[in-house]
């Protein structure tokens, strides 16, 4: 038994675990309607639809291509067709509706052709993109593209963390996982392990959760794994925290601002280990995820249930209450509201606690901190929330980050004990939200700065290039002028240029009025008549006596030999 | 009495050079404060503070021509953080100056001629198109500042307010009801 390590603060919320662990994981029923959203991962933006309105689609069939470095494809459910793509209502707290494709279900369940790999015998690079093509995502509730993380970068993983703690109150799907699914479990592990090259594999799991961890360690010892290790950590929220888990199993105090990864520590959930390994080694993309149904219904248990499947009707199949006034996405602690019991289940939906006024009584008002601090102990990041709070209040953003508001995790500890039933988390969220978006804006100004001052000295080089052409064009016509004023006149008819370049003239102005004088002579020249020259006697004789007649002419027209004056 | 004097006189020597050798080695290019302020505004380019861009605008500000609250982009928020920037009062907008939604603009693909005056209008090169060819505005890089709209002979140019999707929603900020003391 190697040694465990505490980290700080931590609460003892009632579990409520043991309702939903009494049967085995049941099969979900094949809703009539699948929503499935095209955004389901952590990050970046939606996905690419894949398919056309009317298509019929099989099961583990691409529908979302991944569009970005952080992404992750989305996949049919099952076979049948595809009736629209639209925005529909999906699990998000805000309300708002999403990109989704609705799926008419054939009931033939219909896969498409897939195998399984041996992972030994690919590199790494094609699993990662075969991971990041069968729309693995960190199934603990972050959703963050599995490929991106199972990768060695700059500081080498040595210890790979599975995350089997499961420490919020009601959820037991991992839990359930482990004792049903151990096998594969590991094997997962083992692949990640590999990606990865880490040398040994740390598996924590709640000492409230004895039957998990002896299957575990039973498909440890039977795959003769011997750098997996099954470890039982003291039970206390939030003791599943990535920070907090790596902390207590390896002793490494991951700091502020620093990702675990960077510590030589990568943490993944369980699920995302049997997702890995049905990904892998079966070739099945994450097509459904283990949903704890539990709260205000008759049948608490577990479901392996279809991504997409609307959640008002996976909670019937549990027997909801006639009370039930809603449900929330995740534990009663970090949980959020879902909107509308119309949304499909999505890849982040561990649990659904179907609640009621009895069951989680509406929150009494919120009272003036009085600076007890009991937050400060039971903060597991180690933070200061009770400044935080200030700061969120006053919306003294630059302030609260400099607190490290982004370490706070959300577990909530802190509402949970404060005497004041101030909602802290909510206050914290709020100025994460700002923080992101001041910084998108702040991005946004950035780039159209770049743009602008870039489209000004594009302007201005414009201007400078036309210049310089104009004043080369110039310069060449002068030179053109003053090569042929230097030259000797050619003979009419002959167009060959001057052989030799004439020497510039010294003042261009003058060169341009010198230039200017020839030309105006050279027009000169061609309408003087070219034809008098070289005439035979005869012509001259011709010449001069039609000039003689025009002199006459002229000498009878004269007004003042009266002649010829008009009446 | 002439030892001090000398020494005086070489202290005096020896600090000016030093002086007059880092006003040369450390000068900084260009006024600091100007790229401050610049930094705070909005970058919308849009010339509606009577300056023909951030910059110059600037640049007023930090020569003490123009006035704080003279950008209806920054909102509020701007004006307070100008004044922070450059420790006067906080100057609410004046009559008539208030800041819009953001907006980006969007071409009538079927109205558009193809002129191009748009394109000569846009501070920021958020429009693609060629002269008899159907032009379209880069929506991410559109800053909203309007400048397309006047130029435009056939009227093709709308602003479209930009709405709140789930990709930049917000926490709103935590209000409770307060219920008097029973």
């Amino acid at each position: 038994m190697s040694k465990l390590y505490h980290f700080h603060g931590g609460v003892h919320p009632p579990a409520n675990k043991t309702q939903s662990t009494q049967t085995p994981i049941a099969q979900a029923a094949m809703p009539p309607r699948l929503v499935i959203p095209l955004h389901q991962h952590a990050g970046g933006t939606a996905t690419r639809p894949a398919v056309k309105v009317g298509d019929r689609v099989l099961k583990g069939q691409v529908i979302g291509l991944p569009e970005g470095r952080i992404s992750s494809a989305v996949h049919a459910s099952t076979s049948g067709t595809v009736t629209a793509i639209d925005l529909q209502p999906v699990a998000h707290p805000s309300g708002l509706p999403a990109l989704c494709v609705t799926l008419i279900p054939d009931g033939k369940d219909e896969w498409i052709e897939h195998h399984g790999t041996d992972y030994r015998e690919l590199p790494h690079a094609d699993l990662r993109h075969l991971l990041r093509m069968a729309g693995i995502v960190g199934l603990g509730g972050a959703v963050f593209p599995s490929d991106l993380k199972l990768h060695s970068g700059q500081q080498r993983i040595k210890t790979l963390v599975l995350n089997g703690a499961e420490c919020e109150p009601y959820i037991t799907c991992d839990d359930m996982l482990m004792r049903e699914r151990a096998a594969e479990i590991v094997r997962g592990a083992e692949i990640m392990c590999a990606l990865l090259q880490a040398e040994v594999v740390l598996v924590g799991i709640e000492d409230n959760k004895p039957q998990a961890i002896a299957t575990m360690q039973q498909a440890v010892a039977t795959g003769q794994h011997e750098n997996i290790r099954v470890v039982a950590v003291p039970t206390i929220y939030p003791g599943g925290g990535a920070k907090q888990l790596i902390r207590v199993l390896t002793g490494i105090e991951v700091p502020y601002g620093v990702r675990a990864s960077e510590m030589g520590v990568q943490c993944f959930n369980v699920g995302t280990a049997y997702s890995v390994c049905r990904a892998i080694a079966h070739g099945e993309p994450l097509l459904s995820r283990i949903v704890t149904i539990t709260g205000n219904v008759q049948r608490p248990q577990n479901f392996e249930v279809l991504l997409g499947t609307p959640i008002a009707e996976l909670a019937a199949q549990a027997g909801t209450k006639p009370d039930t006034t809603g449900y929330i996405m995740g534990g009663p602690m970090m949980g959020v509201p879902v909107p509308s019991a119309q949304a499909g289940v999505i890849k982040a939906t561990n649990c659904l606690i179907a609640s009621s006024p009895a069951l989680f009584p509406p929150a009494p008002p919120a009272l003036p901190c009085i600076r007890c601090t009991r937050c400060a102990e039971v903060c597991p990041a180690d933070l200061q929330p009770q400044e935080l709070y200030w700061f969120a209040k006053a919306r003294e953003l630059g302030k609260a980050q400099e607190y490290h508001l982004f370490d706070c995790i959300e577990c909530g500890a802190c509402s949970y004990v404060c005497p004041s039933h101030i909602p802290l988390v909510q206050y914290y969220r709020f100025a994460k939200s700002e923080i992101w978006a001041h910084e998108q804006e702040k991005n946004a100004a950035d780039l159209a700065r770049e743009r602008h001052e870039f489209r000004q000295e594009r302007l201005e080089r414009d201007k400078r290039e036309r210049a310089e052409k104009l004043a080369q064009k110039e310069r060449a016509a002068a030179a053109a002028k003053a090569a042929a004023a230097a030259a000797p006149p050619a003979p009419a008819g002959d167009s060959a240029p001057p052989a030799a370049p004439a020497q510039p003239a010294a003042d261009p102005a003058q060169a341009l009025i010198q230039a200017a004088i020839e030309r105006a002579k050279a027009q000169a020249a061609l309408s003087k008549p070219k034809n008098t020259e070289n005439l035979t006697p005869q012509q001259r004789a011709e010449i001069a006596e039609i000039e003689a007649r025009r002199a006459k002419i002229r000498e009878i027209a004269r007004p003042d030999n009266g002649q010829n004056e008009g009446p | 009495m002439m030892t001090a004097l000398f020494v005086m006189a070489g202290i005096a020597i020896v600090l000016g050079a030093a002086l007059g050798f880092s006003a040369i080695r450390f000068r900084v290019e260009g006024n600091p404060l100007v790229s401050k302020i610049d930094a705070v505004l909005p970058q919308t380019q849009c010339g509606q503070c009577g300056y023909p861009g951030c910059k110059p605008y600037a640049t007023a500000i930090a020569s003490g021509e123009a006035d704080i609250n003279k950008c209806p982009p920054g909102g509020e928020e701007g004006i307070h953080k100008l004044a922070e920037l450059l420790g006067v009062e906080f100057k609410p907008f004046g009559e008539g100056t208030q800041p819009k939604a953001k907006a980006v603009a969007f071409i009538d693909e079927n109205v558009c001629i193809g002129c191009t005056l748009c394109l000569q209008a846009c501070p920021v090169d958020a429009i693609v198109g060629a002269a008899k060819q159907m032009h379209t505005i880069i929506a991410p890089e559109c800053t909203g500042c309007e400048l397309c709209i006047a130029p435009c002979p056939v009227d093709c140019i709308d602003m479209i307010p930009l709405e709140e999707n789930i990709d930049n929603w917000k926490w709103r900020y935590p209000v409770y009801a307060l219920t008097p003391a029973q």
